[in-house]
């Protein structure tokens, strides 16, 4: 199966036509240079980023962290093509991101599974799109691999209802993949479940990218979550946003949660918990003072 | 036995037994209160006209609620997708919705004089395409935004969208609303039979029966019209538990 190539796929961004110039920057799979976005509101222009850079490479997994309500959502709607900045350019494989790509995976913190499908189907949804010409069995092959590897087999022909918070949130995850995207972008996937469900996701994500490899943009409030899983953290700075500080993770491949309890994933979490009080606008330790 | 089939009929039998007493003892005679023993002969003397009209009021109510789900969806559909649409149209359909129907019956029959099939047709349309609309309008416009998302994100056009994801999600909303359109449509199909001569229909049966001073057939076509009207409520729930029966939870 071929999924990266449009070929029968219906792409119908708003600025298809647009003519569009000059060289990726850099051979990162994601690269985002000096973006800037303002929102329209009527109580006047609300600017919401403010130059973000980053960059991801193949196969690599951003976090970004970040103070609420600072444009982190933003930002992965712009990575999807669904916004445009207002200035800076945002690079998908080479290639500037003009509008909705087949190549992008989605999954938030609502599941938003669609109760009259089984979830099977709800994981073969994005296939219909890209893949339209693909047999019906084939699709639902792919789709039962996938929910096999998150745990999830014996639950294909249930409804959306019928699953647990955790268990929605896996198929969830199966659909955003199911297409093999370039990108997958997942906006605070695990916000809503409690605290062990979430560990038990973690692990399930670690299993995924072994298995299916993605490059990956995660949205998170949980900064435990974010030195777990990710390559790369990045901190963004209260609105209007810029990227304020990078850490590489140095944690490599599938990882084990007492990583998060040695003296090194202690000091990055001190590291990243002074660089988020920074962007609230506080000092380092001033809320422990 | 099924409680679930046998409890609503041990209610009809003992509603009809209590409806006897009342007459029999009051000792009312049957021109000021017909009682369940009179409607078998009245049902029985004109039961071919029973058939015919009942076809009538029948096939022109579901006409009229068939074009007022076409409208109806269509309003919705416009209203619901468009912001600038529902501000300009939603005053103007609540106002239309506060006119009481039976005082735009008889204008409609002067305007289509002996039109009787049409005449029925819309009026049983105007009176129900309300709740549809809105109703579906509602729902299209409370699609939570990363519903649409995980399909725009696709390159799906907007046609897609509503298609895979707005209309099924909207399926309980347009339900519910069929149930209370089912029932307007009804009512409004019987007004302008009764107010147009020499019409057809239950509703002219009734009005027959007022004419001639025949208490037991006004009754018996009241019976014939909640018989029919109870008929078209289970279609209706019947449809949405095949297209819409995802929605309703198993009790756990």
């Amino acid at each position: 199966m071929d999924t990266n190539s449009p070929a029968g796929v219906q792409t119908q961004g708003p600025e298809e036509g647009r003519p569009v110039g000059g060289q990726p920057p850099s051979d990162a799979l994601i690269d985002i240079r000096g973006v800037k976005l303002a929102y329209e509101t009527k109580d006047g222009r609300l600017p919401v980023l403010d130059g973000v850079d980053m960059q991801v490479p193949e196969g690599g997994f951003v976090a970004v962290v970040g103070p609420s309500g600072c444009g982190k959502s933003t930002l992965t709607r712009l990575i999807a093509g669904l916004l445009e900045p207002n200035a800076g350019e945002v690079w998908l494989h080479g290639e500037r991101v003009t509008g909705p790509k087949s190549s992008v995976g989605m999954a938030f913190q609502n599941p938003v599974l669609l109760e009259w499908r089984s979830v099977l189907r709800n994981v073969t949804l994005p296939l219909e799109l890209v893949a339209p010409r693909m047999p019906k069995r084939e699709k639902e092959e792919r789709a039962l691999r996938l929910l096999t590897l998150v745990g999830l087999e014996g639950f294909e022909r249930k409804r959306p209802s019928e699953l647990s918070g955790g268990m929605r949130q896996r198929a969830s995850l199966c659909r955003s993949i199911v297409h093999k995207p370039e990108v997958l972008i997942l906006d605070e996937p695990f916000g809503a479940l409690d605290a062990f469900t979430r560990e038990d996701l973690w692990q399930t994500m670690q299993k995924v990218k072994s298995e299916e490899p993605f490059t990956g943009v995660m949205i998170t409030h949980d900064l435990r979550e974010s030195i777990f899983l990710a390559d790369q953290v990045i901190v963004l700075s209260g609105r209007p946003a810029f990227t304020q500080f990078t850490m590489e993770i140095p944690w490599k491949g599938e990882r084990d949660l007492d990583l998060l309890y040695t003296a090194e994933g202690a000091e990055m979490l001190g590291e990243l918990r002074d660089q988020i009080q920074i962007a609230q606008g506080r000092s380092p330790r001033e809320a422990d003072a | 036995m099924n409680w679930r089939l046998f409890a609503p009929v041990i209610a009809i039998v003992v509603f009809a037994l209590l409806w006897e007493a009342v007459v029999w003892v009051n000792d009312w005679p049957n021109y000021k209160m017909a009682s369940p023993s009179d409607l078998g002969p009245a049902f029985w003397k004109f039961r071919w006209l029973f058939l015919e009209y009942g076809w009538d009021t029948l096939w022109r109510t579901v006409a009229g609620l068939l074009l007022s789900v076409l409208v109806g969806l269509l309003l919705g559909m416009i209203m619901g997708l468009n912001r600038t649409m529902r501000d300009a149209l939603y005053p103007l359909l609540v106002g239309f919705n506060a006119i009481p129907k039976a005082t735009v019956v008889p204008i409609i029959a002067l305007l289509f004089v002996g039109a009787h099939d049409m005449n029925t047709i819309l009026i049983a349309f105007l009176i129900s395409f309300f709740p549809i609309a809105v109703s579906v309008s509602i729902g299209l416009s409370t699609l939570e935004p990363e519903y649409r998302d995980i399909l725009a994100a696709l390159g799906a056009s907007r046609f897609t969208i509503f298609w895979k994801i707005a209309l099924p999600k909207t399926l309980p909303e347009f339900f519910g609303a069929l149930k209370v359109a089912v029932t307007l449509a009804f009512i409004g199909t019987n007004l302008m039979e009764i107010v147009e001569p020499h019409g057809r229909g239950l509703g002219h049966l009734f009005d027959s029966g007022k004419i001639s001073a025949d208490y037991p057939l006004m009754f018996a076509v009241l019976i014939a019209l909640a018989v029919l009207g109870i008929l078209l409520y289970y279609v209706v729930v019947v449809l949405e538990r095949i297209f819409a029966g995802w929605a309703e939870r198993s009790p756990t």
